[in-house]
């Protein structure tokens, strides 16, 4: 075991976990922030994702003991109110239905547009398909990111 | 307004609100109740209300809450039930707030139509004490009004949740009366609106889980925690065959964070098996600790051995069948299941459906086509785990978790605790997928009894490669096709014959029946101890795409067009029948692909797309899609499905439209790529990285959902999509290859065709 302090979603937490246990499991069983999912633990399904300095990476295999000072953003600190411009595209076109992939889905895609905010439907799908959505809504996924890169 | 809560005693409640066609909910849910809308300030109930009837209570500030009694995994039930009462209530949408129904057998009675959320039942079923429900309350809230005013009933009109009197000019909002209609008695025949008049069935709303799921809010089985709750893990079978020997957990509870380490069984010796009491592996050994990843570490120092089982039988008690089920030894393997499938095809099975003569048919053709068609096994493959959380605590049990059946599951913790039902409180969690898995909830008498062991609350969790090898498949299938041509080129006979291992998928009341003279449908089986289960549409997911991959060829070689020769044969079941056990509506049957082929722009397919329709019918509704595909580097590309539902009134059209596209992308995944192969008894495919699930840049490129408006009762909305895909799917395959596809998956783990 060993102490943690982290820096998530712009506040200081402090952790006393196995250095080897991943973020995600930090992040569900120690901080209660059960928005990122646990689907694969393998990083190939793209449930768990978060922001690590900005950039989307699976929390499943990303060790505690990696993350360092890095800012880390989880669905629960993507904005104050749910109002990011990718949530909200997310509820215009009623996306969801199961919703359990979403919350990565929703990561993986403010990543891609704070990097190119303008993708193109290929750049969409390169970034995106890394996360599977087994209810298959994928075309609503599609059409929410280029509403929120609109705007 | 003092809030005066029902008067009526629980007896008289119930029986009241039975007449009405339901049963009282009270109570809140862990989960605070979810607003309509999204973005605008919450709404909440104030701290009393009134309890009007089975499904519904209203606050004296004017919100309503409308329980919904079916547990959510994706179709929509928790926004398009309370639709329906709130339709009849006639109250203002953005005034209600939902929340999920606890599992009340005594409220909800029928454990098949209760609460249970599959076989696309929810709405089918509910429709009517949903509607009753709303209609029940509002007749209450016009009789007080009435009463308050002193003016007739029937002069007291509503809009929106506000109660008028015309001819007063006297109107007061659903709040201000619910004290006094809680003690109206409930009406038992209450009049319903005109399907002219809905506001709000009809009308899309959105989804009243959006916000809380695009903000990452606790709403999940696997989100479940209470304080002191453990974590729990299994360790079950690597294979199909095999079962617990010894196991040494010495080495595993000396791990950091871990509380004990035992063997469960999840059945008493000789207990009679309900119908969905399916499980391969009924004894398990449990890890538990403190946190997740301490138990996942935990198991992976655990020492089991493990070896094969006998053949043993078992007693399944279910629909009034008792049955012996023999449960075969031996480590299978896929490439044997194929096989045999081929050698059982080519013998003759258990003749099902006759009309005519088709042997004699078959004789004097002129030209016989005859075609086998076989798929893999399937996993379920939910993004949320099995999971449950459960605490024991002597004779009394809490339970919570996703599951499609509370009502199938209850007597099987019941009999295995041996704590009466009415001790167990199951509450229903959203679910991270269902699609049949969940009707199988064994993970939730396990997560029982590992709390009862440890004596804590506990939240047991498979693991992804739990999930994807504990079995509960769609089984593995095979169907043969024959047709026989006259000298003309007319069909004079239709033969199939479908197996599988280990069920039949045939239909053999469904169409083509009953539009050839001369039809025979056979079917055959073969036991396995791969257990297998309800995968979305069962059997139909496979029988849909092998009969209209044949219909197509068929349609091919007698130089028709697929849509008109579909139509010309329903046209005959519609007209003159063969045989009266045909179980689909040819009319409504031939409305879909009417209604796709005027769509699609059937007869001018844009340029350079290959194009494959279907249709099938099944779940008492009716799927037609037009498939556009271009071959891009090997790779199938769909650029657009048209499809054409006919599902009766749909309730919520945005959310339908999204199960359809849905069910579009599922199937034309499943039918690419879906396999699960097993190897000397172990499911070889673990985990996402060997099984592959379809990804966006394999979506189709934009999906066109069309309804049939009719008003008919609705009828089933999440399977019936679903089907047909497969077929479409084949067919464009065919035009833009020349080569037809027979064996799912079409690609595979491969990355081109050919």
């Amino acid at each position: 075991m060993a102490n943690f302090t982290l820096n998530i979603n712009g506040k200081k937490q402090q952790v006393d976990v196995d250095p080897a246990t991943p973020v995600l499991w930090v992040l569900r069983d120690h901080l209660n922030l059960v928005g990122t999912k646990y689907g694969c633990g393998i990083a190939v399904c793209g449930s768990c994702t978060i922001h690590v300095g900005g950039v989307a990476m699976r929390s499943c295999m990303l060790p505690v003991s990696q993350i360092g000072s890095q800012e880390i953003t989880t669905i629960e600190g993507l904005s104050e109110n749910g109002d990011h411009p990718v949530q909200k595209a997310w509820l215009e076109h009623d996306v969801a239905q199961c919703g359990y992939c979403q919350t990565g889905q929703i990561m993986n895609a403010a990543a891609l547009l704070k990097a190119s905010p303008h993708p193109s439907d290929e750049e969409i799908e390169g970034a995106m398909n890394g996360n599977i959505c087994r209810c298959g809504t994928y075309v609503r996924i599609k059409a929410a990111i280029k509403t929120a890169s609109a705007r | 307004m003092t809030a005066i809560k029902s008067t009526l005693d629980r007896r008289t409640f119930l029986r009241n609100s039975i007449l009405a066609g339901g049963g009282m909910v009270i109570g809140i849910n862990w989960l605070t109740g979810c607003k309509n809308v999204s973005g605008d300030a919450a709404l909440t109930m104030p701290k009393e209300w009134f309890d009007i009837n089975a499904y519904l209570k209203i606050g004296d500030n004017g919100v309503v809450t409308i329980f919904t009694p079916n547990p959510e995994f994706g179709q929509n039930v928790m926004t398009s039930m309370p639709m329906i009462v709130a339709e009849e209530l006639d109250c203002d949408w953005k005034n209600v707030v939902v929340e999920m129904a606890k599992h009340d057998p005594e409220k909800f009675p029928n454990a098949m139509f209760g609460q249970f959320t599959g076989g696309s039942r929810g709405i089918m079923s509910k429709w009517e004490p949903l509607r009753n429900a709303g209609a029940a309350a509002r007749h209450m809230l016009r009789e007080a009004a009435a009463q308050a005013w002193q003016v007739p009933m029937d002069e007291i009109t509503t809009e929106a949740g506000v109660l008028f009197h015309k001819n007063s000019g006297k109107k007061a909002g659903y709040g201000e009366m619910a004290s006094a209609a809680a003690n109206i008695p409930v009406p038992e025949k209450p009049v319903l609106k005109d399907v002219k008049d809905f506001k709000i069935i009809g009308h899309s709303q959105k989804n009243v889980d959006g916000k809380k799921i695009v903000t990452g809010k606790p709403m999940f089985g696997l989100d479940y925690k209470v304080d002191g709750m453990l974590i729990a893990m299994i360790a079950q079978p690597p294979a199909f065959g095999m079962k617990l020997k010894s196991f040494d957990g010495s080495a595993a509870k000396a791990m950091p964070g871990i509380k004990d380490v035992f063997s469960i069984k999840t059945y008493n010796d000789g207990y009679e098996k309900a119908g969905f009491d399916t499980n391969a592996f009924p004894e398990l050994v449990a890890i538990v600790g403190d946190s997740t990843w301490e138990v996942m570490q935990a198991k992976k120092a655990l020492r089991v051995e493990w070896e094969p089982f006998s053949t043993y039988t078992e007693t399944v008690s279910a629909w009034g069948n008792t049955r012996k089920v023999s449960v075969p030894a031996g480590l299978e393997n896929s490439t044997d299941h194929f096989a045999k499938m081929e050698a059982l095809a080519a013998k003759p099975g258990k003749v099902v459906r006759r009309n005519g003569d088709p042997e004699a048919a078959f004789k004097k053709a002129a030209k016989v086509i005859e075609r086998s068609y076989s798929c893999p096994h399937l996993a379920h493959n939910c993004m949320e785990p099995m999971n449950f959380f459960a605490d024991v605590k002597g004779d009394k049990v809490k339970v919570a978790g996703p599951l499609q059946a509370p009502g199938f599951i209850e007597p099987t913790l019941s009999a295995r605790l041996g704590i009466p039902a009415e001790n167990i409180d199951i509450e229903m969690t959203r679910m991270g997928g269902g699609f049949g898995r969940r009707a199988y909830s064994h993970y939730m008498v396990e997560a029982a009894l590992i709390s009862q062991k440890v004596n804590a609350p506990v939240k047991l969790m498979y693991t992804r490669e739990d999930d994807m090898t504990n079995g509960i498949y769609r089984p593995a299938y095979h169907a043969t096709y024959r047709a026989a041509l006259d000298e003309n080129n007319n069909l004079i006979a239709f033969h199939v014959k479908a197996g599988g291992i280990p069920e039949t998928p045939l239909a053999a009341d469904r169409f083509p029946a009953g539009a050839i003279d001369n039809y025979l449908a056979e079917e055959w089986s073969a036991e396995s101890n791969i257990t297998i289960g309800a995968f979305r549409a069962p059997r139909s997911n496979f029988i849909a795409g092998a009969e209209q991959s044949f219909l197509d060829e068929l349609a091919e070689a007698m130089g028709k067009d697929p849509i008109e020769f579909r139509l010309e044969l329903l046209k005959r079941a519609q007209e003159n029948p063969v045989g009266d056990r045909n179980d689909y509506d040819a009319a409504r049957y031939a409305g879909v692909l009417e209604l796709v082929r005027e769509k699609s722009n059937w007869a001018n397919p844009p340029a350079g797309v290959s194009r494959g329709v279907a249709a099938y019918f099944c779940h008492a509704s009716y799927a037609a899609h037009v498939l556009d595909l271009t071959i891009e580097n090997g790779k199938p590309v769909v650029q657009k499905v048209t499809s054409a539902i006919d599902c009766g009134i749909v309730v919520n059209p945005d959310a339908a439209t999204n199960m359809t596209e849905g069910a579009v992308t599922d199937g034309i995944g499943n039918a690419l790529y879906g396999e699960m192969t097993f190897k000397a008894g172990a499911a070889e495919k673990t985990n996402f990285d060997k099984y592959r699930m379809i990804r966006m840049s394999e979506a189709p490129k934009a999906i066109d959902v069309h309804f049939v408006k009719n008003e008919i009762a609705p009828t089933g909305m999440g399977e019936p999509p679903f089907p047909p895909i497969f077929g479409a799917l084949a067919n464009a395959l065919y035009k833009a290859t020349g080569k037809r596809v027979y064996q799912q998956p079409f690609l595979g783990d491969r990355a081109m065709l050919g």
